[in-house]
Order: structure tokens, then sequence, then C-alpha cells
């Protein structure tokens, strides 16, 4: 099973907001026993596609220079379940940027209706902190974000396609 | 903006961001011993702050670890009288009577206070 949990990037401006979609389909193994007879996405995979999508948000703000890591998640209402079948878009904006953190806003809809709203606050791991070296092996979230559309849709501020990071 | 709104600011930030009550945010409570920071609260707290009171807090002025590491200002784990002097020149809005009485670097993570919080938003706003 892969380990994303959004299923494509549809909007992106660095240093913004970055907006995706997850289809919630019956065949996915989270759904099976997390509550039997009534399968619907766990809440917390929700907040790990925010996590993922803020994740990249944050670290492409620093040409995915830094070490990108959730550290906290400042709140999350979900309002209705996500069951088989739906589709949630996701919406994720950049609110806060220091030079060791930055947090973000985050809302997920089903339809019309506001399906969960999370805020979520990542750290930058120093060098030699807990571990040493980079967190990807090298073309590993370059493969990840082809996957998900995400060079299709990332552009600068003005308007223009993102520069090919060096660091991906 | 009076002290009192600053208070009611800092201690809904902090109740955010430690998930503690209003009656526990009291100015003479310390963010790490009574209200139970750790230190990536720390970086919460700022951003809180930051959009509470839209100010820019720089990482060094509530976190003078480089003054707490340089051995120009500690000797054996305890801040020398111009390692004080560097910390009241940085944090003049701290209350360090404290922490002078015996200034070991260890002690330093507990001793701010709401009330020191409130003080330096008041500094920053003023």
């Amino acid at each position: 099973m892969r380990w994303f949990w959004v299923d494509r990037f549809t909007e992106f401006v660095s240093g913004s907001h970055a907006k995706g979609i997850k289809n919630v389909a019956l065949d996915e193994e989270v759904l099976d026993e997390y509550q039997p007879g009534f399968p619907y996405l766990p809440p917390t995979v929700i907040i790990e596609g925010m996590a993922q999508m803020g994740g990249i948000l944050v670290a492409e703000h620093f040409a995915f220079d830094k070490r990108v890591v959730l550290a906290k998640v400042g709140k999350a209402a979900f309002h209705q379940v996500a069951r088989p079948g739906d589709q949630l878009r996701y919406t994720v904006k950049l609110d806060g940027i220091q030079p060791d953190g930055a947090t973000v806003t985050t809302t997920s809809y089903r339809g019309e209706v506001l399906q969960a709203e999370i805020e979520l606050m990542f750290a930058f791991l120093e060098p030699d902190r807990f571990m040493d070296g980079p967190l990807f092996k090298p073309g590993d979230l370059r493969a990840m974000l082809r996957l998900m559309n995400f060079f299709h849709v990332a552009v600068d501020r003005n308007g223009d396609p993102i520069p090919d990071h060096a660091n991906l | 903006m009076s002290d009192d709104e600053i208070f009611k600011k800092v201690q809904e930030s902090l109740m955010d961001a430690l998930g503690v009550d209003d009656d526990e945010v009291t100015s003479e409570a310390t963010l790490v011993g009574d209200l139970g920071a750790e230190s990536i609260d720390f970086l919460d707290i700022v951003f809180k702050l930051e959009k509470a009171f839209d100010i820019t807090i720089p990482r060094e002025e509530l976190s003078p670890e480089d003054i707490l590491t340089n051995s120009q200002y500690v000797l054996d784990g305890v801040v020398t009288a111009d390692g004080i002097a560097e910390l009241k020149r940085r944090m003049p809005w701290a209350n360090l009577e404290e922490f002078e009485k015996s200034p070991k670097v260890q002690d330093f993570g507990n001793l701010l206070t709401v009330g020191d919080l409130c003080a330096y938003v008041g500094s920053k706003l003023s």
C-alpha cells in the first residue's frame, strides 16, 4: 500500500496555497477494520493527507532545502465522515513562516459541504538532530510529486512553472 | 492596546497552544513548569502571538540560545556576570531577579512567565 493520502494536486501556488483531491474507495485497506460495517476514511489519514500537502507547500517554499516534519496538530474538527464514493477537496494555506517552522490552515470539502478543518504546525529538523541526511532517498520525492500531478499545476507567484529544484 | 487586552490575547494563545484552562494562565505561571510547555510548543506560541498581535518575533528574542551556549557568557554551566548583562540587554522585558541568584543554564528554560510574555508583547507593540 502506498502511503500517499492525497490523490492529485489540482492547484499549487508557491508560498501561498495548494489544492488537491482525495477519492475514497471501498477497496482501500485502511477502511476495512476502522469501523467494521460502517466503512469511512479514518480522520487521522485525512490529517496525514493535509500534512503531506502542507509539508510539500512548506518545503517548496524553502526550495526543498529543509527537512520538514509534522510537529503539531493545532486543531482538527471533523464535521462529516468521508465514505466510499466520496471525493474530498483539500485546500491548504500557508499561514506562518519562521526559520525553524511553519503553520498551515486547511479545509476539506465534500461537494459544497465543509467536511473538516485542520491546523498544522511543521518543524524543520536541524542538521544532526534525530537523524542525519535527507528524509527521502534520491529521486523518491520527485517521483511521488510526479504521481500526484504536482508538476502539472505547480506555479510560482507570477504564474510561471516552479523551478526544477536541485534538492528534489 | 491596554495591558488587560494584551493579557487576554496572550492567555488565549497559550490556551490554544498548550491546551490549558484560562484559570491556569495567570501572570505568575511559568510556561514550562506550570503550563507544561515543551520546546516545540514555543514555536507554536510564537506563531500564535505573531498572528494575534500582527507582530514579527525573531527567534533570538525569546530564545537566547546563542548567549546560553556561548563560552564567553557561560562558565561551568553557570551564566557569568557578562552573560547576565547580555541577557538583560536582549530581554529587558524579562524578570531575571530570581535567575540571577543562581544563574544555572539548565534553569533558564523554566524562567519565563506569562507576565514576561505579556511584557515582551507590550514592548513589541509600543
